[in-house]
């Protein structure tokens, strides 16, 4: 085990450290030898190999220099590379072409390619805003209770048999992503299987997101890059081999990065199979409404799952239905037994929650309640999101067409059988970087691209840039 | 980690126990099984051994329909917020919320200061996008916190040496940085003040860094405990994380004088610690944005490495909004940049990035010379206010007790804060005898005091004082 360390040393040993990127895991040490060979020895294993994290030294290396040397206690921090898929924003934002795209992030535009803000958030805040009793008093750690209410209703229907036998709690999180380290955090203490399964492949955080809640990260297949569709045998089998009580990661649909979704049967078929060797599923519902335009339809599968009876847990984002991204709204929803399971889990996430960051943000969470609580604001919003839901399919039909029309060779009917905001294009990561470099096209190195970066006027660019990609890069 | 354990071999005891017996007889309640030792409650082979030792046929569908998390105890509430909650419950019309530190007006209602309101009104007529902010959060934000902490003029940040990060208010600050030490100091200690914010060990605890206490607050004198806090610094292993309170110690309201903080700052050198200051209250303690910096800002001007976590929930009312912000002061613009870089990938899979909304607000009245004048006003304003409300809640006391008792700590505490002295059965005698609502520490909210309510809670206070013990 790795001891503590000020980590302080000479200005010189400062200006030969700069060469390195520093990066070693931790090394235990013999504490016999003198400070200036421990210092020496520490920077010795810096050199070894950069490496993702690192870990000082043992105790002992104490420093004979004063604050004012440029030594520092974080020498042996690295530097972290860029996120890679909030990296390809920050790569697009510094190329100065005119004909640059960005379908790097999710993030909808219009035909315009401008961020857009719902009508119905605008009003919904407008109200927010106007109300002169409003408080900003810390909400309960669970969050806003009627935003809770209306966003389990949401995903679960109205009618859901879960809510009205209450047997399900909703605590407001940070978006999809906050919502599945709480729902991870609470998994690693209070569940008997550590182990959670995620699709190959999946969303590039998932990972990360599981391993930091402390959760074992195993993968079943999903996609089949031969059909561009589901590898349904490669799933089946996978989940078949999964130890009793395992969770499972599901997207609850247009599944990130990939768009392919299983069908109504093919759900069905995965719904049995957990259920009979008693696995945990585990939804990312990040596009309700989003995928085919129709909120209920996208809760089908998670809907199924709440049919039988048994248990699950919903990680729900409205950073994309209601385009409330930089607000951090989500819900994590863990659907019990009993309604005193429910109570007993609730009380544990908010042991999870509160060392984390105590409460969640209000402002987000109130708009959305203002919505699904209102009629009128409820329909209106239904209106929009079927809109950009429109708008994305419309620009699958445009970039299909543009292929066909170039006669880019290869099979391109996958860009309108996918369904969500994204599109696996099967590109290498040749052609990904060769679109970049050439046509200023900023997309993911696994040839995601978001086709709500798309509109009609830059459809031919990017139909240009993957005909060439494919006709000149293997 | 023990609790989590145990409610492993209970979830799986339970299971166990669920798995023999029929439907009906498990929701009747709690099951006794024979002897249900460890081995049995290993996962995959609960029902088997049930099944061969204990009883004759068993339903594999009974098994599947017991819930997964049948065995997860009841938590505690929480000890601060679960006082507001206890205080809602209450029916008695006489009841006080002396709990979680939110400021109230003299009508004990909750308060919205006047440019957060102007600023969001602003917001809303500029029509701003709701787009994903960088990890790090809103750059107009994080520059303006660094400057409010340390000064516009400050060398550490016309050096760039600070590397700052948008958190979730003060606890999402602090929990990154706690991330921070875990991953990058394994083994480090945090010390925490004796006794501290009750959250900062749970804090400590979930992200894996282990803690120590050093000596504060002397219940004899009711102030700081200043050679057993200095002893406790020295006797800590070198290059251990010294949680300091930036001012306006929570709960005690007791802070080092200047002459003190230089001495502390001096041991903190000599061990090769590592400051860790938590800003809470700046601005709200004295009234005065620059003076509650001083100890911070001591603490930079002698070049040494910091972490400051702050908080914009109590200056500038932006409680539910979660808007702070996690600051690592370094010896080069190089390493802060490279700590930077790794608060963000500790960021990413904790929430991705941080809610706009605050960020925005306070970027607008900072950046505004007329709002940012007229937040100083206001803050002047509400700490004012405490600050009256002291002083009656004194004379009151003064003119009730005539033990000769001496109630001047009050005076001389800081911030929303008193430390009352008052132990637990004293505690419980204030809520449930007078209804008055407060932390089990002693600990009482003068933010949520009126003068009106003074003479009220004195008359709680004395007997809860003199009579229980």
């Amino acid at each position: 085990m790795n001891k503590a360390c000020s980590g302080q040393i000479s200005a010189r040993d400062v200006s030969e450290r700069k060469e390195m990127n520093c990066g070693i895991h931790g090394v235990s040490f013999s504490s016999s030898a003198t400070p200036s060979e421990r210092r020496l020895s520490a920077l010795a294993r810096h050199l070894i190999s950069p490496t993702e994290s690192c870990s000082c030294s043992a105790s002992g290396v104490s420093a004979s220099i004063t604050s004012s040397d440029v030594g520092s206690v974080f020498s042996h921090v690295a530097r972290a590379p860029e996120d890679p898929i909030l990296g390809v924003t920050v790569a697009y934002n510094k190329d100065s072409s005119p004909v640059k795209l960005n379908l790097g992030v999710g993030a909808y535009r219009t035909e315009e390619g401008k961020p857009l803000v719902l009508n119905v958030v605008r009003k919904a805040e407008q109200q927010l805003v106007n109300n002169r009793s409003r408080v900003k008093e810390y909400l309960p750690i669970v969050g806003l209770a009627e935003f809770n209410k209306l966003s389990a209703k949401l995903i679960f229907g109205v009618d859901s048999p879960c809510i009205r036998d209450n047997r399900v709690t909703t605590v407001q999180c940070l978006s999809g992503t906050g919502s599945l380290r709480v729902g991870g955090e609470f998994l690693t203490r209070h569940y008997h299987q550590r182990i959670i399964y995620i699709p190959v492949p999946t969303w590039g955080n998932h990972p990360k997101v599981f391993t930091l809640a402390g959760l074992s990260v195993k993968s079943y297949r999903y996609y089949d890059p031969i059909t561009r569709g589901l590898d349904f045998k490669g799933l089946v089998e996978d989940l078949d081999s999964a130890p009793s009580g395992a969770i499972v990661l599901l997207h609850a649909c247009a599944h990130n990065p990939t768009g392919v979704d299983p069908s109504i049967q093919q759900w069905e078929q995965i719904r049995q199979m957990i259920r009979s060797k008693g696995l945990l599923p585990f939804f990312d519902s990040a596009y309700q409404g989003f995928a085919s335009g129709n909120l209920d339809k996208d809760a089908q599968s998670v809907r199924m799952f709440v049919a039988d009876g048994g248990e699950c847990i919903v990680a729900q984002s409205f950073a994309k239905n209601m385009g409330l991204y930089g607000e951090r709204v989500g819900a994590l929803s863990i659907v019990c037994k009993t309604a005193d399971v429910a109570g007993k889990v609730e009380s544990q996430l908010k042991l999870v929650i509160r060392p984390m960051y105590s409460n969640p943000p209000i402002h987000g969470a109130s708009i959305v309640a203002a919505i699904l609580r209102d009629r009128t604001l409820y329909d209106e919003w239904t209106i929009e999101l079927k809109a950009m839901a429109d708008r994305i399919i419309s620009m699958r039909h445009q970039l299909f067409n543009a292929l066909r029309d170039r006669d880019t060779p290869g099979d391109w009917s996958h860009i309108i059988k996918q369904i969500g905001m994204f599109t696996f294009t099967g590109l290498n990561v040749r052609q990904v970087s060769f679109m970049t470099r050439e046509y200023h096209i900023y997309m993911t190195a696994d040839g995601r691209i978001s086709m709500a970066g798309l509109s009609s006027s830059t459809v031919s660019h990017l139909a240009d840039a993957i005909h060439a990609a494919v006709t000149h890069v293997a | 980690m023990a609790s989590s354990m145990l409610s492993l071999a209970s979830a799986s005891a339970s299971a166990s126990a669920s798995a023999s017996l029929s439907l009906q007889e498990n929701l009747k309640g709690k099951v006794k099984l024979g002897s249900v030792h460890f081995t049995s409650c290993l996962p995959g082979k609960t029902n088997s051994i049930i099944k061969a030792n204990h009883f004759g046929r068993i339903s594999m569908s009974v098994a599947l329909n017991a819930s997964r998390f049948e065995g997860i105890a009841m938590a505690p509430p929480d000890p601060i917020l679960g006082v507001s909650e206890a205080f809602r419950a209450d029916t008695d019309e006489k009841k006080l919320n002396l709990g979680v530190g939110a400021y109230r007006t003299e009508e004990l209602h909750p308060y919205v200061l006047k440019v957060v309101k102007k600023a969001e009104q602003l917001m809303l007529e500029r029509g701003e996008n709701k787009e994903y902010l960088p990890i790090e959060g809103l750059a107009a934000f994080n520059k303006a916190t660094a400057e409010l902490l340390l000064g516009a003029d400050n060398p550490v940040i016309k050096e760039s040496r600070i590397a700052t990060v948008q958190g979730l208010s003060g606890t999402g600050s602090l929990r990154l940085a706690a991330a921070l030490v875990e991953r990058y100091f394994p083994g480090s200690k945090v010390l925490l003040s004796s006794p501290t914010w009750g959250n900062h060990k749970n804090i400590f605890n979930d992200a894996g860094v282990p803690w120590s206490e050093y000596r504060y607050y002397d219940p004899k004198t009711v102030g700081l405990d200043f050679e057993g806090m200095i002893a406790d610094i020295k006797a800590a292993p070198d290059g251990s994380f010294i949680l300091l309170h930036g001012c306006a110690h929570n709960p005690t309201g007791i802070d080092p004088t200047p002459e003190q903080w230089e001495k502390i700052a001096d041991v903190i050198h000599e061990k090769n610690h590592i400051a860790f200051f938590d800003v809470a209250y700046q601005g709200f303690a004295s009234g005065s944005l620059d003076e509650d910096a001083s100890s911070v800002r001591l603490f930079a001007a002698r070049g040494m490495e910091l972490i400051v976590a702050q908080s914009y929930s109590k200056n500038l009312g932006l409680y539910a909004e979660r808007i702070g912000a996690i600051n690592v002061v370094c010896s080069s613009a190089e390493a802060a940049s490279r700590v930077k870089s790794q608060l963000k990938r500790l960021a990413r899979p904790m929430y991705s990035n941080p809610p706009v909304h605050g960020a925005r607000v306070v970027a607008n009245v900072v950046g505004d010379p007329a709002l940012f004048g007229e937040w100083k006003a206001e803050m002047e304003m509400m700490a004012g206010r405490i600050k009256n409300v002291r002083q009656k809640l004194y004379d009151s006391l003064m003119a009730k007790d005539k033990s000769g008792k001496d109630w001047s700590f009050i005076l001389k505490q800081i911030g929303m804060f008193s430390f009352t002295g008052l132990n637990k059965a004293q505690s419980d005698n204030m809520t449930n005898k007078w209804h008055v609502y407060m932390t089990k520490d002693g600990r009482i909210s003068l933010a949520g005091l009126s003068l009106a309510k003074c003479e009220y809670l004195a008359d709680a206070i004395m007997d809860s004082y003199h009579n229980v013990s």
